[in-house]
């Protein structure tokens, strides 16, 4: 079963933007959330979440299975996918 | 602006002051072109690898360069973003290492109004 893949990215984020593109090469879906584009209590609620999982809050933030990568982290990546 | 007028201004200026754009062009233009988005969006060029509040006050420290830029390049060669390395980075004499964030996380918070 594939697993669960769900990134927290910034639109602009050139980390961001070559980590999803390492997903997409992987033949990996994933749900995305684009932080910058939300707004008001929803990007807030979304930066709380980010916070626990990542205290510096910085992008992106990549969750396969229990696993947590922060930043484009090609090795962690593929341990994680390995682990699932 | 288009983004190759603002990699045509910045290169002369900031190489005059020492820093360099990473060699990865493609890269280099994806990340002004991420600026000029942020310019539209919140009227400065907030840092395009980190979440802008939209106040410009409590934003300034990571408008592009961003005040992290010196110590990031200082330490690492390169800045969070990778737009701005040292020429011993481009030339590969110092290893491309993952730039972690050097920005506090308060300052974060503070400008999101996120207690």
């Amino acid at each position: 079963m594939a697993p669960s893949i769900k990134v927290y990215a910034l639109s602009t984020c050139i980390h961001c933007k070559k980590a999803k593109e390492f997903l997409t090469g992987q033949d990996l879906e994933y749900d995305c959330v684009y932080v910058d584009r939300l707004s008001g209590d929803e990007r807030n609620d979304t930066m709380r979440e980010v916070r626990k999982l990542n205290p510096k809050m910085s992008f992106p933030i990549i969750l396969i299975g229990d696993a947590v990568i922060v930043g484009f982290q090609k090795d962690d990546i593929l341990t994680a996918l390995g682990a699932v | 602006m288009n983004a190759e007028t603002l990699y045509l201004q910045l290169k002369k200026f900031q190489e005059s002051k020492g820093y360099h754009f990473n060699e990865d062009k493609d890269m280099v233009m994806a990340l002004l072109e991420s600026l000029l988005i942020n310019k539209d969006r919140y009227g400065y060029m907030a840092c395009p690898c980190r979440l802008a509040s939209g106040n410009y006050e409590m934003d300034k420290d990571m408008l592009c360069p961003c005040v992290y830029r010196e110590p990031d390049i200082a330490e690492f060669g390169a800045c969070f973003c990778g737009l701005y390395v040292s020429q011993d980075w481009n030339e590969g004499k110092i290893p491309h290492e993952t730039v972690p964030e050097r920005r506090p996380p308060e300052l974060v918070m503070a400008a999101l109004g996120i207690s």
